[in-house]
């Protein structure tokens, strides 16, 4: 842009305002470069798009909630009652369903992702790892009615037959395994979020292991470590972008609809056996929303809607305090 | 830290789609409906109705019989939901609504004008069940209906469910009831039936389209309760005659309040429908649940098309009221293939004088 002629006066007046107090160019890029600047401007558009639009849908949530807030109050959030004929609403049933159906996926899964992700990485050779990430990617992306459908027609009659009656038999003392066994349950429901999460945090987690250092690997081995020792140093050193990925994973279970309401029976009651039909609250809006007449009504399925975007809002908070717990005092460690 | 972001990105769109779905329900017919003057451009009127999702498949098939030999109008159906339906035929965002229960006293109160419930087709409400070993139709007491709904029969071999089920061997085995999960029309219909045979479901649950279900597991649709019916044994549910009849599940014989077992065959369907014509009011908003009659399927209701008796566009009423003029006539061929059942003679003739009364401008519809 330099132009060297002394026909011109100065050089700012490729730029015209350089002189002005006030630069639109400069307040946007360092360099005052106009493309830079224009660049800059539509990130920052982006960013505070997306804030706009969270925010938007927060006072959007509240605002058409609050005849339920004001008729229940508090007491919506420990109310078991779901009775819309009555006009009587609680949240519990679906709190409770939402957070233990999640609870139970990740006990499965992350276990069984970690694994996978391990195996990949450090065992597989080549040849079968290759193959066998692509299946696992291939995976996080089939839709969940087809999970749903699977759900019913293998997963519920096989969990009914073969997984059910010995947990019964051996654990039916505990309260969390009695009851009659009908296939669709808490537990099927959960097993189900586990399936379909574990190719999500096993691709991820993958990922993580695949980025940590071959020094580091080469360092435990040289130190006399053997393959399950450095193992450990490898998944230690992933600490962080694992814990992500398993919130990405928990993410998923929250939010899931669909699969979920084909498994879980639908039955808005807290139960303590695992193998009672339960309610998650994406369950509850995709069956009830369509027909639901009445403006109480419609303002309780709403702040349902409210109550499982902060759920989401304290497991992200949760999971950045753990992430940053795991972090702190080191640094250089693989993030996805 | 990136994946966090993802996850709230996720979370955002979900919410996003939510939001949109809300807003979409008040107002998505709002651009194809335009001003009357652009509708009749082309020569051709444009219809816009939206509702019910029961009678939907045998609507999309009128519609397209219809225009075969009526191509000045051109007519659309949306499946919303019967309260979908309700609403925007009410804030008159569409032209015509449809329901599977009658508007109630407040919601004829909340619409501009006078509105006509038109009577297409009848729907009924089967009990289906999965007990292997079991090859004969099972028969059904009201009361036991109920009180297995009730949660107070648990067992398949309850000596109730025997008295009615001579020689039929009935496992010892818990009943799992299964139940719609989705607000709906069929359960709506299924507990209205309930309601007027037990007092104590009436006083306890109550009548509508999402009760607390005091037993079972819910199913979302009739594919999902189907599902789990299928495939866990010794279960219990509910679903639409015409679903059951379309993949052969196992229907339940239900005793009438004639004392007769009915099985849930069109003819008795419309049968139950016209036992109920003595009793049914002017306006045609009727339950027949529990009709009289000796063949009476009772677990049975109409689906309506909803009209405002006053319409403000002539051209627009007119096309509307010819094709259900022939929907109630030459549709009814079309209802029987698909297991609707047709209305009654009787009923026909009432329609009849409902659609004539339609008016625009002073002057009726029909000529």
């Amino acid at each position: 842009m330099s132009n060297p002629q002394p026909a011109l006066p100065t050089p700012a007046s490729a730029y015209g305002a350089r002189a002005r107090v006030w630069d639109w160019r400069r307040a946007l890029s360092p360099t005052g470069d106009l493309g830079d600047a224009v660049f800059r401007g539509a990130l920052f558009l982006c960013a505070l798009l997306l804030l706009l639009i969270v925010a938007a849908m927060i006072a959007a949530m509240a605002s058409m909630s609050t005849l339920s807030m004001r008729e229940f109050g508090w007491g919506f959030l420990t109310s078991s009652q779901w009775n819309p004929l009555a006009n009587k609403f609680g949240a519990w049933p679906f709190i409770y369903g939402t957070v233990m159906s999640s609870i139970i996926a990740l006990l499965i899964s992350v276990p069984l992702s970690l694994g996978v992700a391990v195996f990949l990485v450090e065992q597989a050779p080549a040849r079968v790892a290759r193959p066998l990430t692509f299946l696992v990617e291939l995976l996080a992306a089939i839709p969940s009615v087809v999970y749903g459908l699977w759900g019913i027609f293998v997963l519920a009659p096989f969990l009914r037959v073969h997984v059910m009656p010995p947990l019964q038999n051996w654990f039916g003392f505990l309260p969390l395994f009695q009851g009659s066994i009908t296939g669709i349950s808490l537990l099927t429901g959960g097993v189900i979020l586990a399936i379909m999460i574990t190719p999500i945090i096993s691709a991820v987690v993958r990922d993580v292991l695949a980025a940590v250092p071959v020094s580091q690997r080469e360092a435990a081995l040289a130190l006399g470590a053997t393959r399950w020792e450095t193992t450990r140093v490898v998944l230690a050193n992933g600490g962080p972008g694992i814990a992500g990925a398993i919130i990405l994973g928990l993410g998923r279970a929250v939010g899931e609809t669909m699969a979920v309401t084909m498994l879980i029976g639908n039955r808005p009651e807290v139960s303590a056996s695992l193998f009672a039909p339960s309610y998650t609250i994406a369950s509850v809006l995709a069956n009830e929303f369509r027909e639901a007449t009445g403006d109480l009504y419609v303002s309780a399925l709403v702040q349902l809607g409210l109550i499982l975007f902060f759920v989401t809002f304290v497991i992200n908070g949760a999971a950045r305090l753990l992430v940053w717990s795991v972090t702190r005092g080191t640094s250089g460690t693989a993030r996805a | 830290m990136s994946l966090l972001y993802q996850v709230t990105l996720r979370v955002a769109v979900a919410l996003l789609a939510l939001s949109s779905l809300v807003a979409a329900s008040a107002c998505s017919p709002d651009g194809r409906n335009g001003g009357p003057a652009a509708n009749n451009a082309g020569g051709a009127v444009r219809l816009q109705g939206a509702g019910a999702s029961f009678p939907n498949p045998l609507y999309q098939k009128w519609l397209s019989e219809y225009k075969k030999t009526n191509t000045g109008a051109s007519i659309d159906y949306q499946s919303t939901g019967s309260g979908a339906g309700i609403k925007q035929f009410t804030e008159r965002t569409i032209d015509f609504g449809a329901t599977d229960k009658p508007m109630n006293e407040e919601e004829l109160k909340k619409a501009p004008g006078e509105v006509f419930h038109i009577p297409t087709v009848l729907g009924a409400v089967v009990l289906t069940y999965n007990l292997t070993g079991v090859n004969q139709s099972l028969r059904f007491s009201p009361d036991v209906i109920a009180d297995i709904f009730l949660g107070k029969i648990k067992k398949w071999d309850d000596a109730r469910i025997k008295a009615d089920n001579p020689g039929v061997a009935l496992p010892a085995a818990d009943i799992a009831v299964v139940h719609r999960s989705d607000s709906s029309g069929t359960s709506a219909v299924f507990t209205d039936y309930l309601s007027k045979i037990s007092p104590e479901w009436k006083e306890k649950v109550g009548t509508g389209g999402s009760p607390a279900w005091p037993v079972g597991q819910g199913g979302k649709g009739n594919e999902g309760v189907s599902g789990m019916i299928k495939q866990q044994p010794n279960t219990l549910g509910y679903v639409e005659l015409a679903y059951a009849k379309q993949i052969n599940l196992p229907v339940a014989l239900i005793k009438n309040s004639s004392g007769n077992f009915a099985e849930p065959t069109l003819d008795n369907v419309t049968a139950a429908a016209a036992d109920a014509l003595a009793a049914t009011p002017e306006d045609l908003r009727v339950s027949i649940t529990n009709a009289p009659g000796a063949n009476a399927y009772p677990i049975a209701s109409y689906t309506y098309v909803l009209v405002y008796k006053d319409q403000s566009d002539a051209a627009k009423g007119k096309a509307l009221v010819d094709f259900l003029w022939w929907g109630i006539h030459d549709g009814t061929q079309f209802a029987k293939d698909m297991q609707y059942a047709p209305l009654p003679a009787d009923m026909i003739k009432r329609v009849e004088a409902k659609l004539n009364a339609v008016i625009s401008g002073g002057k009726t519809l029909r000529s």
